[in-house]
């Protein structure tokens, strides 16, 4: 009986809190018709903000994969002065706030900004442009492929790199022909989420975009202008295909079996 | 293969990794250009305005009423995720489910959805004439464009937090330990809030910190719901945005500080509570 109550209020809680939007959402893009929906997507504005969303995340997401690499490698393993602090500070961007994750660009590059005057002077824009959107995504994604990898690293341990190094490889070798196929799995996975969320930013992308139609107007940021304007089928219609980018995402989780078995 | 191994791990071999200077390199280099430059930045700049400068800032009716509203609704959503994270926690590891990787999935759609999707979608839903929104109408019951409203969209966005740090622990945790204290006859009651609840604490705690965490910054699925009505509906990050719009960048400034501080403390907090373990949050 316990059980019974137990699981309907899970249920329900689920229903109601998470299944409810999703559902709403899919409602509101499709009811009007699968052509009604067509001619929101395929609407040369909506068309714009993706191809940018696009463009954007292609340069972002292989630099923080670099990054991740990277950072993985030498957090793992290697054990230095300072290790600790900077696990501590590789979980920071995302844990600030998206807004600050924009405002410090506008501090740095904008119109008040440390380098405003010298950017001003040589003609440069970076906040109310695409630089600053690029840099606000890199920021809050920054750790996202690093934190996949991180663990799985660990717990492989460096057992087979040394025997490889013992054995004659080079550095290089090692990586590529040892660590790299190891870690193939979780980096995918991890360029994924990278790719998500940076195709579906907004706080920060807002901050530094200036919601200039068809040039600085990310997808998600074109969803509201959309919304504000009581366009709301074409909202969703637009908000549609971020959920499905965030869906399969969580497919792909599925079928992506940890190879730490977390 | 094997064989190499074991001599290694015998000898403890004298070979060391390469590549400690590059991967360092790389990962210092990138993270102080995209964050820790910023974000010295900011706090150089409030540093600018001075004590007195500072205080005025983030003082004044409108900054109160914004941090009550963000610390409050963001605490009252991290204990209704906590609640109901715990609740789910339990159904999914513990009983057969119909439709169980069904419902395991949608726990983290919040991660997956993009927050201005899910604050149009949590709008669309509250509103007064929204499948949901009209369930309570007739009492009275205003959730959208007031702070209920912000309480649901934090609460949406904090819900796997709590459930994915819990998960690991109920599945871990030791069956033998219940069922030793029912053969010694613990009632069910008796057995989860004795037994299984001092076990959860840690996690519970986590949880609902991360979901905190979380919640003060949160933006984008705010601002739809909540109407943005100053003094009323506005949070400090969506002050702090009007504020950078009007060109007030000390303004700004001093209330990202208060934000960046406080992400800053519950980071402390988690590591402490961790002691260097890492968590598979994401």
């Amino acid at each position: 009986m316990v059980r019974i109550v137990l699981t309907f209020l899970a249920m329900a809680w689920l229903a109601l809190m998470v299944l409810a939007p999703v559902a709403i959402v899919l409602v509101e893009a499709l009811g009007a018709g699968l052509g009604a929906w067509w001619a929101a997507v395929s609407d040369e504005e909506t068309r714009t903000s993706v191809a940018l969303s696009l463009q954007i995340a292609a340069l972002v997401v292989p630099l923080n994969a670099i990054f991740g690499v990277a950072a993985a490698w030498a957090l793992a393993r290697f054990r230095f002065p300072g290790r600790a602090l900077l696990l501590a500070l590789l979980d920071l961007p995302l844990s600030v706030s998206p807004v600050v994750a924009g405002l410090v660009f506008v501090l740095l590059f904008g119109a008040q900004g440390w380098f405003g005057v010298w950017l001003q002077e040589h003609d440069v824009q970076i906040i109310f442009a695409v630089p600053g959107i690029v840099l606000a995504t890199a920021f809050v994604t920054l750790p996202m492929v690093a934190r996949e990898l991180l663990p799985l690293l660990e717990s492989q341990g460096d057992d087979a790199e040394l025997a490889a190094l013992t054995l004659g490889a080079s550095g290089w070798q090692v990586f590529w022909r040892v660590s790299f196929p190891r870690m193939r799995g979780a980096l995918a996975y991890g360029v994924l989420l990278c790719l998500a969320r940076a195709l579906g930013e907004f706080g920060a992308v807002s901050v530094v975009s200036g919601h200039i139609r068809g040039q600085t107007d990310t997808l998600p940021l074109h969803v509201e202008i959309l919304h504000n304007e009581y366009h709301f089928q074409a909202a969703f219609a637009a908000a549609s295909l971020l959920l499905l980018v965030g869906v399969a995402t969580l497919l792909l989780r599925r079928l992506h079996t940890p190879e730490t078995g977390d | 293969m094997g064989l190499v191994m074991a001599i290694i791990r015998r000898k403890r071999a004298p070979v060391a990794l390469p590549g400690l200077g590059l991967s360092l390199g790389i990962t210092l280099a990138w993270l102080s250009l995209i964050a820790l430059i910023p974000l010295a930045a900011l706090v150089i700049r409030a540093g600018g305005l001075g004590w007195q400068g500072w205080l005025d800032a983030v003082s004044g009716e409108r900054v109160w009423l914004s941090l009550r509203l963000s610390f409050g609704a963001s605490l009252i959503a991290a204990l209704l995720d906590t609640f109901a994270g715990l609740l789910i926690a339990w159904v999914l590891c513990r009983y057969k489910v119909p439709g169980h990787a069904f419902w395991d999935v949608l726990v983290d759609l919040p991660f997956a959805l993009p927050t201005a999707v899910a604050g149009i979608a949590l709008t669309a839903l509250w509103v007064p004439d929204g499948w949901l929104g009209r369930l309570i109408e007739p009492f009275g019951g205003k959730v959208a464009f007031a702070w209920p409203g912000v309480v649901v969209a934090l609460t949406f966005i904090g819900l796997p937090f709590v459930v994915r740090t819990l998960q690991p622990v109920l599945q871990s945790a030791e069956k033998e330990l219940e069922e030793a204290a029912e053969s010694l006859g613990a009632s069910p009651a008796q057995v989860a809030w004795r037994v299984v609840l001092p076990s959860l604490r840690p996690a519970l705690l986590t949880g609902f910190a991360l979901a905190f965490a979380r919640a003060v910054g949160e933006y984008g699925s705010v601002i739809f719901i909540c109407g943005n009505i100053p003094m009323q509906t506005e949070i400090t990050p969506l002050l702090i945005v009007s504020r950078l719009e009007q060109y007030d960048y000390a303004g700004a400034t001093a209330l990202a500080t208060i934000m960046l501080a406080l992400s800053a403390v519950i980071l402390a907090l988690l590591q402490a509570l961790h002691a260097g373990r890492r968590t598979a949050l994401r």
